[in-house]
């Protein structure tokens, strides 16, 4: 990637991590810490990678994302905002009566919304679907899930995986996002779904480890994902949970809890500041 | 009496589903490894490509289903009542119900009529699992003919819809040129001292039992109601007027199946005195598909008691 193009990256993606306060905050719920180590996936993906048009919402040609891990909508929300599916002023209207911005992605009534997703484990299957009747019906396009790490304790994530190794999905790309910690603690001492690599490989994908937040480990996964035939594609992405937030990063505690004014100032203070540094 | 024709609910599935597939190719069938016995194998067999085995996976498949029509196509998807409805609710609610998908879940074996599996395959709690999703159309055919149009209608229908079958041979009711129309109960008999709504494979229980009832002088009306969601509120509360007294027969729990659904349109429009015939709040036992009905009085001699209670009830 050249350096035009991951500078171009890490601005918006400072963008969409203040999409994820300013939602969450004027919410005064959601899951910041989820949404935070996931900002740089969707980013990637809709500022670089896939083939879609904000336009044309529908496009059938477009390639899919199916968040998986749909907590981390207020990431998904404000990648969607600023690549301009919709106004950034519905960002702070986000689980309000009224507003099209449910608490989890909702295909039916935002733009830009491939899958409904929330239930945990269902996101993948979706997303084996789509690349199934993508291969059936003859379409070119790729299809990226995007799951938690807690949310590989499902049961349906695995057979979902068995299903999308046997059907050679090579269409398909996962990636999780592997922030070790769920809504009770630290995966390890809730319930370990480790060691994830091993385990998608005994299911017969390709398997890549990466570290989540640098745009060039990203790309050159993705690409070799792209590049593999006959088998779908895990990328495992050490990323941390909060990550961008000085006091949200590495602290369970941000899960499912929205920042209060203070914490909300503070934040988008520190985002400010880097994305000032960055247009500098 | 003549031989009665007889073939099983699943048997109409699978045959619309291969009349349906030779005048169009944008829908794909899968199944969770009980081809045979839903009749899918019968679409498989006849275009082995646009068939897809998910293995014994309900869940998977119900939100696989629901990323495929995600993508604009339409999916029937196969399994037992109790794996379709029970196992996968949560799929079929969150994947499947709430985006409106176009997904026509073809569920067999359905009701006490499974027989000797017993209590773990018979599924009698499929419709009032249904019946709670906004938006999920609801059909529960009487026999062959109307199974098979009821694979046309489902494909016609925009969103997802809930097709239940049986396992057992059961009369074949009605002529290959009989109209289905979802949403309406059809009037198989006419009759003014008591009405007897039946769907599935009581619905000829239901029209047996009308031969009982005249035979002591009562005029039993006899509704087959094949749609279960949307109810036709129209013909039930044209019978509640006209005949005062209604039976509801169903091979289902009587908690929340079509006598629930009759009895929500009665009590808030016209109530009148209901009895439902119907699996009670209890598991079932193994043994032959005929004696277990029998078991459960699910045959025409407990719904003309039944329809015999009812009147007694009646202002």
């Amino acid at each position: 990637m050249d350096t035009v193009s991951k500078k171009n990256l890490q601005t918006e993606a400072l963008k969409v991590r203040m999409g994820v306060i300013e939602g969450t905050y004027h919410a005064g719920s959601g899951h910041p810490g989820g949404s935070l180590s996931a900002a740089d996936l969707l980013t990637y993906l809709y500022f670089y990678k896939m083939k879609v048009d904000p336009r044309n919402p529908q496009w059938e040609e477009r390639d899919r994302l199916v968040l998986s891990k749909g907590h981390a909508a207020p990431a998904l929300y404000a990648v969607l905002a600023e690549k301009g599916y919709f106004s950034g002023e519905e960002i702070p209207r986000l689980r309000k009566v009224g507003s099209m911005l449910q608490g989890h992605p909702d295909m039916k009534n935002i733009p830009g919304v491939d899958m409904s997703t929330g239930s945990l484990g269902q996101g993948i299957s979706a997303a084996c679907g789509m690349a199934l009747s993508a291969k059936h019906f003859g379409d070119a396009f790729h299809v990226y899930t995007i799951l938690g790490d807690g949310e590989c304790e499902e049961g349906q994530v695995w057979e979902a995986a068995m299903f999308a190794s046997h059907k050679k999905l090579d269409n398909l790309t996962a990636f999780v996002d592997l922030n070790h910690l769920q809504i009770d603690g630290t995966i390890e001492e809730v319930n370990s779904p480790l060691p994830l690599d091993e385990k998608f490989a005994a299911f017969g994908w390709h398997v890549l480890t990466i570290d989540g937040h640098d745009f060039d480990q990203i790309d050159a996964a993705v690409n070799e994902a792209l590049s593999v035939k006959g088998k779908p594609t895990a990328i495992i992405c050490n990323t941390v949970k909060g990550k961008g937030v000085s006091f949200m990063e590495n602290v369970c505690g941000w899960h499912g809890v929205a920042p209060k004014q203070e914490e909300y100032e503070k934040a988008m203070a520190e985002l400010q500041e880097k994305l000032a540094a960055m247009e500098a | 009496m003549s031989e009665v024709k007889k073939a099983a609910t699943r048997e109409g599935y699978g045959q619309g589903l291969v009349e349906l597939g030779r005048q169009t190719d944008q829908f794909i069938v899968m199944d969770a490894d009980l081809a045979a016995a839903t009749k899918t194998g019968m679409f498989q067999k006849a275009f082995p490509d646009r068939f897809y085995n998910c293995g014994i996976a309900e869940q998977n498949m119900m939100s696989v289903a629901a990323g495929i029509a995600a993508t604009g196509k339409t999916v029937f998807v196969s399994s037992f009542a109790m794996f379709a409805a029970g196992r996968a609710f949560e799929q079929v609610r969150n994947s499947i119900g709430y985006p409106h998908l176009n997904v026509k879940i073809g569920a067999s074996h359905a009701g006490v009529s499974v027989g000797e599996d017993g209590a773990t395959h018979q599924c009698c709690e499929d419709i009032a699992l249904m019946r709670t999703i906004p938006g999920m159309t609801i059909i529960n055919p009487a026999d062959a003919v109307e199974a098979k149009a009821a694979v046309f209608k489902a494909m016609e229908i925009d969103g997802p819809v809930y097709m239940r079958f049986g396992r057992l041979a059961v009369p074949v009711i009605f002529d290959d040129d009989y109209t289905f129309e979802v949403g309406k109960g059809v009037e198989l008999k006419p009759g003014s001292d008591v009405t007897i709504i039946a769907t599935g494979l009581m619905v000829a229980e239901a029209v047996k039992a009308y031969d009982l009832l005249a035979a002591e002088g009562i005029s039993a009306r006899i509704i087959n109601m094949a749609t279960i969601k949307p109810i036709d509120e129209e013909i039930i509360l044209k019978a509640a007027e006209e005949t005062g007294a209604i039976v509801t027969a169903e091979e289902h729990s009587v908690i929340g199946g079509l006598g629930s659904a009759v009895c929500d349109v009665l009590a808030e429009n016209l109530p009148v005195p209901v009895k439902k015939v119907g699996v009670q709040d209890t598991f079932g036992i193994s043994g032959p598909a005929l004696e277990l009905l029998e078991y459960h009085h699910l045959t025409a001699p407990h719904i003309a008691a039944a329809a015999k209670e009812v009147l007694a009830k009646k202002k």
